[in-house]
């Protein structure tokens, strides 16, 4: 395990920021020092940057195999080669496996006429082809380990030890325990307890959305699967077989695996595009003109917008590391397309240091769909900072719970605390204001404006000139059978068909190997158009 | 006259740098292909046949370097135009200055690029006679719109058919001082003399400036879209209708609609209207009454314009909708873009006949099958719909759909709308709404995050 210096130095003076990120990655390490501790063995975490660390080691130790687990993400990938030729220099072998997600991602891009979906239905249907992932393996033996002995010296702590966040610029005093303990025994613990549940409810579908699922949940696995202390193969297959049991055999529909299956989509989405987190020269990216405002933005990352329901969110974001999915639709929105018409390339940024299951591909494509950047999204659809929270959690405990300021108000207002009279305010020893924020914006004048500006956005991108909101976007069809990749010789379209809907509107097709400059989105081969800035909306 | 000119542009280039074109390149042309680097041009004379042979770029004639400029994106085009004085000439062509959209950002607060203030000023100098559709977009800086209204004082001496204010992020105009915007704009109104079409959404645009409007342009102005600007008042569109009879399309706030203002549009002398749209904001909970709109009123203009599109946007709180749909109202399109309530869908139901579009942001968590459907058998018009944040039963939403049959062209249904009941799960309900459509159709799913 290589830490890069480079960390460090961005932590100090840093306020903090990130550190539950930390704290989880260190004690996922601490766990697994723990597991080999039992196995006679030990972790070895190597400080220092890759290019000089390995050649080192690998004199050092005589190295004659390097392994390690398949990077996606273009940046990893960017790294994993130049260490791969490094390790053919050394005469060192080199064994890459592909255990991060489910499938070989590569192999779905192949399958879609080499590129990735960007519907998730297509997305879906690629993967019914594909049929059940690889089995998860069984974890190391001591008889494995036995084989490949190491001297574990009497300063291993000190040279090799897992850091402390302390080592890295944190300070602990005041820090409040972690609620998400990193590590792989957490992992299996929770899968255990979360499968358990399932058993118990006894139905797979999708439960209602209420203030126990907004609190962070004993069994929720998303930043284990993310740090890779869970498989998400044993996730899958665990729970296949679960349903199996409890249905009689009868296999699970895809809808069981959906958390697995979008992490999946976001990451065969990124893997071939560098640009895939900044909307500049992201071929899928919608550029939007969103506005630069640091004020705002501060205001939002900490939780000081005046909209309770916002800041209680932002609150459990910043001490907790874990929001629930739909908590973080409505940050999501109001900060970009709902209410500040910000970036979301900034909201990305503030996830990345906060959440703890925040990686580059899902961070950034779910960041992308939330403000109907990327993915043919309808916009009209929009969370209100007061209603969403209202019918979220009627009681408004979750909002007591996180802003204690507003614990004495009335259920009537304390979504909107500013609309109390100002009797109910002194009552509730919280005066707006004074002692809660005003509300940053009228949510009302806010997201009629931005209705206008994403129409304006997307009315130029499919050149559509009628009334109506929904035909504004251009929706996109993919067949839903995908074709063979022999067959896709035959057709022009790689089953990706841009259809202007309208009444009375024939359908057209646009070819995606000849993207016209006027074509209504830009959808071509990620490897072309990575380096051409996007012209669409011209 | 061409060849004139590429007699003095040959001569001009031999007193430059080709001192070595000589005669046999004025030699007959038949199949005197020859190449020579640098361009030479051949040409042979003789009654009647002027045949010129091009074989350098500069000397393209105008109207070919016209128009492929007129392909060329602004930068590309101004590019070109320094590469000889022959394009550079082109580039200046009136017909390049017809349509322009001055982009007015602040490099550190805004991702997009500016309209060079060089080319701006050039423009000013040599071509403002020459703009007809023209329009400003700039980003939330006050600067941004101050610097357009720098532009627009000076638009003096010409013939705008077309202007447009679009602030792509907040609304900047409105920060402007009131009288340097007003004085701006008057410059326009006041020179055009010919606007069909305006579009000054969001601006600080005031009564007196309409009257301006409409004393020099009443008989051209076709189009007027002034949403969100607060101090018109109702008496101030009233002007704009009572006089400017060929307008057509419309859109303003719901404080300025009045019964007048629908019967100023529905006299004899005016024409069809095509488009009203109408935004309705909220202030805040409680503090907005909102009036209503006599039937007779909107009666009255569907009679006169009976293919008129109107289109209404809501952003209210549930208790605010009160005066609205009591009466048959001949909205098209409408939109709700907060919540509204499960009774105010079923007044869309009872009293909205000529509906095309419902777009339905949020409802709350009571199915709306019976409101749904009520609305599919009364809007015999209905294509489009769109579900956010609702409830519709599997079952209540498959008879929605049969109701409506081919006829629905959009439908946007968010996932988490349906519920599954003993008739259909979500899988089920995927085919059999899309054997009612006649097309494969799936819900619209959110990312499990």
């Amino acid at each position: 395990m290589i830490l890069k210096s480079e960390h460090y130095a961005a932590l100090a003076g840093s306020a903090n920021v990130g550190v539950n990120k930390w704290r989880f990655l260190l004690e996922s390490l601490e766990d697994l020092d723990t597991s080999l501790r039992k196995l006679d063995s030990r972790l070895f975490v190597v400080r220092g940057q890759p290019a000089e660390v390995f050649p080192r080691l690998f004199k050092e130790w005589n190295v004659t195999r390097l392994t390690f687990e398949y990077d996606s993400e273009p940046y990893g990938r960017e790294r994993d080669a130049a260490i791969v030729k490094m390790a053919q220099e050394f005469g060192v072998e080199t064994r890459v496996n592909n255990s991060h997600t489910l499938y070989s991602l590569d192999r779905i891009i192949e399958l879609n006429n080499n590129s990735p979906p960007l519907t998730f239905k297509r997305f879906q249907a690629l993967v019914n082809r594909l049929g059940l992932p690889k089995r998860p393996l069984a974890t190391v033996t001591k008889q494995q380990l036995d084989s490949c002995r190491t001297d574990i010296s009497d300063n291993h702590n000190e040279r090799y030890g897992v850091p402390s966040l302390e080592e890295l610029g944190f300070k602990t005093h005041g820090l409040s325990p972690a609620l998400w303990k990193g590590g792989e025994s957490e992992a299996l613990d929770r899968l255990n307890k979360h499968l358990d549940r399932k058993a118990w409810v006894a139905n797979f579908e999708r439960l209602r959305i209420n203030i126990c699922s907004l609190i962070a949940s004993p069994t929720g696995l998303s930043p284990y699967l993310r740090f890779g202390c869970l498989s998400c193969r044993l996730f899958y297959y665990d729970l296949r077989e679960l349903y199996m049991k409890m249905r009689r055999h009868s296999s699970p529909p895809l809808s069981l695996f959906g958390q697995l299956l979008w992490r999946e989509f976001f990451y065969t989405a990124a893997t071939n595009n560098p640009n895939f987190d900044r909307m500049e020269g992201n071929p899928i990216c919608v550029q939007i003109p969103w506005d630069h405002n640091p004020e705002a933005l501060a205001k939002w990352a900490e939780g000081r917008t005046g909209f309770p329901w916002i800041d209680a969110i932002m609150t459990q974001l910043r001490q907790e590391g874990w929001i629930h999915h739909l908590a973080r639709h409505a940050v999501a929105c109001f900060l970009t397309r709902g209410d500040l018409w910000l970036s979301w390339e900034s909201g990305m940024r503030v996830f990345e240091e906060l959440l703890l299951d925040a990686d580059y591909s899902v961070n950034a494509g779910s960041w992308m769909w939330l403000s109907c950047s990327a993915f043919f999204q309808q916009f009209f659809h929009c969370y209100c900072p007061v209603g969403f929270g209202r019918r979220t959690d009627p009681s408004g405990d979750y909002i007591r719970r996180y802003i204690p300021k507003l614990k004495d108000y009335p259920n009537r207002y304390i979504y909107e605390p500013w609309n109390a009279p100002e009797s109910v305010q002194k009552a509730a020893n919280c005066v707006v204001g004074v002692d809660y924020p005003k509300p940053m914006i009228n949510h009302a004048e806010g997201s009629r404006l931005n209705i206008e500006r994403m129409k304006q956005v997307y009315q130029q991108l499919s050149r559509y000139k009628g009334l109506s909101l929904l035909a504004t976007v251009p929706s996109i069809q993919e067949e839903a059978e995908p074709p063979m990749i022999d067959e896709s010789k035959a057709h022009s379209s790689s089953g990706l068909c841009i259809v202007r809907r309208g009444p009375g509107r024939p359908s057209c097709r646009e070819q995606r190997h000849a993207p016209s400059p006027r074509s209504s989105a830009p959808v071509p081969p990620p490897q072309k158009r990575a380096r051409e800035t996007n012209s669409s909306t011209r | 006259m061409y060849v004139m000119e590429w007699k003095q542009k040959k001569l001009r280039k031999m007193k430059r740098r080709r001192p070595t074109l000589d005669s046999h390149a004025l030699s007959a042309s038949e199949g005197d292909g020859t190449k020579r680097k640098g361009g030479v041009a051949a040409y042979t004379w003789g009654p009647p046949n002027w045949t010129v042979h091009v074989k350098d770029w500069g000397n393209l004639p105008h109207h070919v370097v016209l128009q492929i400029f007129q392909y060329l994106s602004l930068v590309d085009r101004a590019r070109a135009s320094s590469v000889c004085r022959h394009w550079n000439e082109v580039f200046h062509i009136p017909d390049l200055w017809r349509r322009f959209e001055f982009e007015l950002n602040q490099p550190a607060t805004s991702y997009l690029k500016s309209t060079h203030p060089d080319l701006i000023q050039q423009i000013i100098k040599k071509h403002a006679q020459h703009l007809q559709y023209v329009s400003f977009k700039v980003d939330s800086c006050t600067e941004s719109a101050e610097a357009a209204c720098d532009i627009l004082s000076q638009l003096v001496n010409c013939t705008i058919k077309t202007l447009g204010l679009i602030s792509t992020a907040r609304p900047s105009f409105m920060n402007v001082s009131q009288s340097h915007f007003v004085s701006a704009l008057t410059v326009v109104f006041v020179n055009s003399k010919s606007l069909s079409s305006i579009k000054i959404d969001d601006t600080p645009v005031d009564d007196p400036s309409l009257k301006v409007l409409v004393a020099n342009n009443s008989d051209t102005l076709k189009l007027l879209k002034m949403s969100s600007c607060p101090h018109v008042s109702p008496a101030g569109i009233l002007c704009v209708a009572d006089q400017c009879h060929g307008l057509r399309e419309l859109a303003l706030n719901y404080h300025l609609l009045s019964d007048e203002l629908l019967l100023a549009l529905s006299t004899e002398k005016h024409v069809h209207l095509e488009h009203l749209r109408v935004d309705v904001v909220s202030e805040n909970p409680g503090q907005t009454r909102f009036h209503t709109i006599k039937r007779s009123s909107w009666d009255a203009l569907v009679r006169h314009s009976p293919k008129v599109s109107i289109v209404m946007y809501f952003f209210l709180y549930e208790e605010e909708f009160e005066p609205f749909f009591l009466d048959e109202t001949p909205v098209t399109h409408v939109y709700f873009g907060q919540s509204v309530s499960k009774e105010m869908l079923g007044r869309i139901g009872l009293n909205c006949p000529r509906l095309v579009e419902l777009v339905v942001c949020a409802n709350g968590l009571e199915p709306l099958d019976e409101e749904l459907i009520r609305i599919g058998e009364r809007c015999k018009s209905l294509a489009s719909i769109g579900l956010g944040e609702c409830e519709v039963t599997c079952s209540g939403f498959v008879d929605f759909v049969k109701i409506c049959g081919r006829r629905l062209t959009q439908l946007s249904i968010m996932e988490e709308v349906l519920i599954p009941d003993s008739q259909y799960n979500l899988d089920q309900i995927h085919t059999e709404v899309s054997k009612h459509l006649g097309r494969i159709w799936f819900p619209d799913m959110m990312p499990t995050w």
